[in-house]
């Protein structure tokens, strides 16, 4: 992943952009941009649900990562050439980058231990932004935070943006084990896990937040667009959350 | 009576594998499903029945299974040692009677990767997001371990001892490949001495995918690591920092920031799926419309095999109740003619 774009395109479609590619034998990806930038994450989300709306029979399946719109497809079915050519046509329909946020966002505030031995880099990554621990976890907790794209692992979100001094790189080793609920940071984005993994970014919060919840009627719980607010607390009221059930005290309201 | 196959003991690697999810991509989880999907289509085959019927997944040793009532069932993909008590020893890539109270044992594989044990009526164990299969990375579903009882569907079928020769697939050999999104960035000369290069399969491997160790030196770009996050897939063939390749298989991650060289035909998969450690592999990059040939008559291939099934011609020295076994259906004893 590139570094967050610190300013905005002024033009609503940066020129040379999208790009329509094939991707291995039944992929076709639209890329929005080359790095991160809130219009192009926003055309990234609504293309997909376009295709999705498009209901064409030979896409198997569709996703975004943070700027662009993967579709996979059936071409002994549809030839490449056909499908690219409705992709480009249905492209061609609007300007993706004025699309407005998915509906029925939410927002959602997570209660999290920041530091201690639960989240043991938290010193390590202030100190990398040039911050105190204490001023790190203000300025993180006081950032509304939103869902750019859900991947990697199930229902695991990339949360953006922190602020200029969070622009720091991934460890260059990674870490074996961090376990599910955990809050890591690195090149102004935060990722809270769904799964316990290896990762390469620091460890700084410890939430009890369950993101996938594969036999519920709401596998995964967060959205594209929804927005999360990690709201600090002590050790103490972290175990005191262990029996608060999935949601480990994370707090829901709609945003309209 | 309950269709049932109880688990005695599993190996480490023991799962029930389908065709895998589909539709879940963009909440972050993989379609997964059977390592080697050819193995899948030869056991329906076997069987007469869908290939999206679930089955259990042998990773490079096997289990003891006790059948609870009379199961049809099918061995496919990397052959065990397959043993019946009682019944001499199992033919691979043939469908076999496991009747009531048989206990079966698979052992270690003699080729190849992953073997499968196929149902007749395939695993009816609950699906779970539309699906069977078992995708430990995604924390969905657990390993086999000993007392399982997997419930299995109705058989709409009875055929029995019939075989297939298998596409070759176990030892490595070449992999078609097609460009993916970053393939142009490596140039022309190192795309070249990639096709050139011979590859051994690294020891570090499992269902999310397989490493490959090039002789000579490796294929890592300069600022490779900082290609932006884009949707991945089986058969990507990722460059990590080292230059060795890594191709993706069925449990893979849903998004990467690695340079993709390119990405293998999914007919290609079997093959780096079931290579063992040391196997090696050449890679050749084809076109779109080639790739479209190969993989239509990989269809094709994988429709025909039904077609293609033999009689199991069983050695009468290793079957010590002979007389118990119906040979050729539809012929029998001739008791009924007597009684007419």
């Amino acid at each position: 992943m590139s570094e967050t774009a610190p300013s905005l395109p002024q033009s609503p479609s940066p020129a040379g952009w999208p790009r329509v590619a094939y991707a291995g034998f039944d992929g076709i990806v639209v890329q929005f941009a080359d790095r991160l930038s809130e219009p192009a994450n926003r055309a990234a989300l609504a293309f997909r649900a376009a295709v999705e709306r498009a209901g064409w029979s030979a896409v198997e399946e569709t996703s975004t990562a943070l700027v662009s719109t993967s579709l996979r497809f059936d071409p002994l079915g549809t030839p490449h050439g056909v499908m690219r050519a409705e992709v480009e046509a249905l492209l061609a329909t609007q300007d993706w980058y004025a699309a407005a946020l998915p509906e029925g966002r939410r927002f959602w505030r997570v209660p999290t231990v920041f530091g201690t031995d639960l989240a043991p880099q938290l010193a390590e990554a202030a100190a990398r932004a040039g911050l105190p621990p204490q001023e790190a976890v203000r300025q993180i907790a006081e950032t509304r935070l939103r869902v750019q794209t859900i991947g990697f692992a199930p229902g695991q979100p990339y949360l953006g943006e922190l602020p200029p001094a969070f622009d720091i790189p991934r460890q260059t080793a990674l870490t074996p084990q961090v376990p599910e609920g955990a809050v890591v940071v690195a090149i102004r984005q935060i990722v809270l896990f769904s799964v316990t993994t290896p990762t390469g970014w620091r460890h700084i919060g410890q939430t009890r937040f369950r993101l996938f919840r594969p036999d519920s009627d709401q596998p995964f719980v967060l959205r594209p667009g929804d927005e999360v607010c990690f709201e600090p607390i002590s050790t103490e009221d972290y175990h005191a959350l262990a029996t608060a059930g999935p949601d480990g005290g994370a707090r829901v309201e709609v945003l309209r | 009576m309950t269709r049932v196959l109880k688990v005695l003991s599993a190996g480490p690697g023991l799962t029930v594998q389908d065709m895998g999810r589909t539709g879940y991509l963009a909440f972050g989880l993989s379609r997964g499903g059977a390592a080697d999907r050819l193995a899948l289509a030869e056991g329906a085959a076997l069987l007469g029945q869908p290939a999206t019927h679930a089955a259990i997944e042998m990773a490079g040793v096997g289990g003891t299974f006790q059948a609870e009532a009379d199961l049809r069932i099918a061995l496919t993909g990397a052959p065990m040692v397959a043993t019946v008590e009682e019944g001499g020893s199992l033919r691979w890539n043939a469908s076999h009677l496991l009747p009531k109270g048989a206990v079966l044992h698979v052992g270690a594989v003699q080729a190849g990767a992953y073997g499968y044990l196929h149902l007749g009526g395939g695993l009816a164990t609950p699906e779970r997001l539309g699906g069977r299969s078992a995708h430990l990375t995604a924390g969905l579903g657990r390993r086999l371990q000993a007392g399982d009882q997997l419930p299995v569907g109705p058989d709409a079928g009875s055929a029995i001892h019939l075989s297939l020769e298998p596409a070759p697939r176990l030892s490595g050999g070449v992999l078609r490949m097609v460009p993916s999104l970053q393939t142009e960035l490596f140039g022309k000369a190192m795309l070249a001495r990639f096709e050139a290069t011979t590859f051994t399969r690294d020891s570090r491997a499992n269902r999310m995918g397989v490493r490959l160790l090039p002789e000579g030196k490796g294929f890592a770009l300069d600022g490779g690591l900082s290609v932006l996050s884009e949707a991945i897939a089986p058969g990507d063939i990722q460059v990590t920092g080292d230059g060795a390749p890594y191709v993706l298989l069925s449990e893979c991650q849903t998004t990467g920031g690695y340079p993709r060289i390119g990405s293998v035909l999914p007919s290609d998969l079997p093959r780096v799926a079931q290579a063992q450690a040391g196997a090696r592999f050449r890679f050749q990059m084809v076109t779109l419309e080639a790739a479209m040939e190969i993989e239509r008559r990989a269809a094709n291939a994988r429709a025909a095999l039904a077609g293609q099934l033999r009689p199991l011609v069983r050695d009468p020295a290793s079957m010590r109740d002979l007389l118990a076994y119906q040979l050729v259906s539809g012929v029998t004893a001739g008791r009924d003619l007597d009684e007419d």
